[in-house]
């Protein structure tokens, strides 16, 4: 029998911070990388070449009504590519599909093959009509996440798309000609420092189910708890580190339950029980409620994500703030970074820079000014 | 395997690709005491080498253009043979820890600053015009930090003092949370000079695990935003000696008016025991 080969990296334990950054056009605007890929580079110091991806906004205006599917396939795996084509073949209308392109002379290690499908749903007659396209598309992305080996979907939502893989995110941009191909009205960037979990391909952030994705810098010491919590709701964790439970989180909160952001952030990082005894009755009510019915939603432990989906990107911390986070506004554009610095790098003449307090969201949503709701207890 | 992968994918992120300061000698033009460093794509230890140099040469007034984002600068600059201290003007971003470990020099940040400023610095002094982020004078032993604006979470904390060395953090604006947590020496004085008239500092958790130094605060606190470890007392003749030198010296940093900040009404924070936790972790 030939020897397993891993495509997991483990580095040695030490301690540092990943670097975050996103950048909104809020009119709707697309434009290039150069933004992210600058911002990232700037930062260098806060990855160590384990892990860098992209999540973009606007990307495919071609096939807007199609789900695209970003997917992975480990190189050990041969046959796993043929086994998703004639699953995808089973469930949905394939209308285009190639390989992704990528810079053969860019310095990636051990680059599995990524793939991309434009997709509709399609429903035996069996299978009824009681799923929403959505929570159909969900089952299908878990059924390969957890049923087919050797592959993963990077993403699957509609009019965008991740990117990512073990490298500074400025070579993962390289690999993928991000630069060069493509456009889109978000960008959220993630360089990764990993020191609980291995860094592999799949592991590597954006973490995303449909339109959702997260970036996110810290660990989430609740994991097992949120995971256990979100099996019930049909989420299954298989990509090996922490952050995945925040993307279903956002999912099921957002998406499923149609909460908003200004709500979700009282459950993810709920105020201590000490400052909600001193708030007005009607907030004191609220955030009480959110705490007692979603305690193992609590995303506990330093935390800091960027997350973005159609039309709307926020920045959260957790509620003491043990990772850092700064936003900024220039013009259309609003930023989210993980250092002041690396906004200033990429937008020298910025209207206002500012850090709210911990567990108080920055929401950049589209043709509104909605972020600047964040600057009220703000530095 | 994993190990051998592991080499191979783990890369250097802070000394990859350094230049010695042969490649990097165009960087920097010394004049007399006067030196200019431009930090455009220079990493730390690019910038922090060209600084060691210039102060070798003889410059005591640098001025680095195009800074953004670089971390430590100012540290690694114990100089015990040399005479006179050195002053940093940097322009316009620099990045976390600015002067950490300081040794008796002055920075002047024309822009705001990171995390980290003073972090265990010893002597000297920083000015900041804007505002700096997260743990601000963290474990600071000795030296002045002026900060104009506001500052982030856990400002002070950890600061200490040893007989004659104190150290000093005036901020003008306002703090995040946990401002003088685990604080164990020095004086801190928060203007709140950006508050609306009625408006109470923000911050919650002040001075939490405090068993050392004192804070003085200017504006209104409720006493649910103080940590459990700390005593509001009145001010005395000493106190307002005190607080007359240091906000007179922020204030001629800044071209603000002293007197005017002074008239108001400030309370003093002191830590009600030395050692806070001495029964809880004692059996």
């Amino acid at each position: 029998m030939r020897p397993q080969i891993s495509e997991r990296y483990l580095p040695e334990k030490d301690s540092q911070a990943c670097g975050l950054f996103g950048v909104m056009n809020t009119a709707g605007e697309r434009f290039g990388g150069e933004m992210a890929i600058n911002a990232m580079a700037n930062m260098k110091v806060r990855g160590n070449g384990l892990g860098g991806g992209f999540a973009i906004y606007g990307l495919y205006p071609e096939f807007r009504d199609y789900y695209a599917l970003h997917i992975m396939f480990e190189r050990h795996q041969p046959g796993a590519k043929e086994m998703v084509d004639e699953f995808l073949a089973d469930h949905f209308h394939v209308v285009y599909d190639e390989v992704i392109p990528t810079n053969k002379k860019a310095t990636v290690l051990n680059p599995p093959v990524v793939w991309r499908y434009f997709v509709s749903p399609r429903r035996h007659p069996e299978e009824g009509n009681n799923l929403s396209d959505d929570e159909f598309v969900v089952e299908k992305v878990m059924h390969i996440n957890t049923r087919i080996d050797g592959a993963y979907v990077f993403s699957s939502g509609k009019d965008m798309g991740v990117f990512k893989g073990v490298g500074f995110p400025e070579e993962i941009a390289d690999y993928f000609m991000l630069d060069r191909l493509y456009k889109g009205y978000i960008w959220t960037a993630h360089s990764r420092f990993p020191t609980n979990t291995p860094g592999w391909w799949g592991g590597a952030h954006p973490f995303s189910i449909l339109d959702w994705t997260v970036v996110h810098n810290g660990e989430l010491s609740s994991y097992g708890t949120n995971r256990r919590y979100l099996e019930m709701f049909g989420y299954y964790c298989t990509l090996y580190t922490d952050t995945e439970v925040m993307a279903y989180a956002v999912d099921l909160l957002m998406r499923r339950q149609g909460l908003p952001i200004e709500v979700v952030s009282g459950i993810f990082a709920a105020p201590m029980w000490d400052i909600i005894e001193h708030m007005e009755p009607e907030r004191r009510e609220l955030y009480k409620t959110l705490r007692m019915s979603y305690a193992p939603l609590l995303m506990n432990g330093p935390f800091t994500v960027i997350v973005a989906h159609h039309n709307e990107m926020f920045g959260l911390t957790d509620r003491i703030r043990l990772r850092p986070i700064t936003a900024a506004a220039a013009g259309d554009f609003v930023f989210l970074s993980s250092e002041e610095a690396s906004i200033r790098a990429v937008a020298p003449r910025l209207d206002l820079a500012w850090t709210p307090p911990g567990g108080e969201p920055v929401v950049a949503r589209l043709h509104t000014k909605d972020y600047l709701a964040s600057l009220t207890r703000a530095v | 395997m994993a190990v051998s992968c592991a080499r191979y994918g783990l890369r250097e992120m802070f000394l990859g690709g350094v230049r010695s300061l042969e490649e990097l000698r165009s960087r920097l033009s010394i004049e007399g005491q006067e030196a200019e460093i431009d930090a455009r794509d220079l990493v730390h230890k690019e910038i922090n080498d060209l600084i060691r140099e210039a102060a070798l040469s003889g410059a005591r007034r640098i001025t680095l253009l195009n800074v953004c984002g670089q971390r430590y600068i100012g540290t690694r600059l114990f100089l015990p043979q040399q005479d006179g201290k050195i002053e940093i003007h940097v322009y316009s971003t620099p990045g976390n820890d600015l002067g950490a470990f300081l040794a008796g020099h002055r920075i002047v940040v024309h822009g705001n600053a990171q995390d980290g400023v003073g972090n265990t610095m010893d002597d000297g002094e920083i000015v900041v015009h804007g505002r700096a982020g997260d743990i601000v004078a963290m474990a600071m032993r000795g030296g002045r930090i002026f900060i104009r604006d506001s500052v982030g979470y856990r400002a002070a904390i950890h600061m200490k003092e040893y007989t004659g060395k104190v150290p000093v953090l005036v901020i003008g604006g306002t703090a995040q949370d946990f401002f003088g947590e685990y604080m164990a020496g020095g004086i801190v004085i928060l203007l709140g000079l950006n508050l609306k008239p009625g408006e109470r500092h923000h911050a919650h958790y002040i001075g939490t695990g405090m068993h050392g130094g004192v804070i003085y605060l200017r504006g209104e606190v409720a006493p649910y935003q103080l940590g459990r470890e700390v005593g509001v007392l009145e001010l005395d003749d000493k106190d307002r000696r005190l607080l007359h030198r240091y906000v007179g010296e922020f204030a001629r940093h800044f071209n603000l008016n002293a007197e005017s900040i002074l008239d108001d009404r400030f309370v003093k924070l002191m830590p009600v025991s030395k050692r806070p936790y001495g029964r809880v972790y004692a059996y």
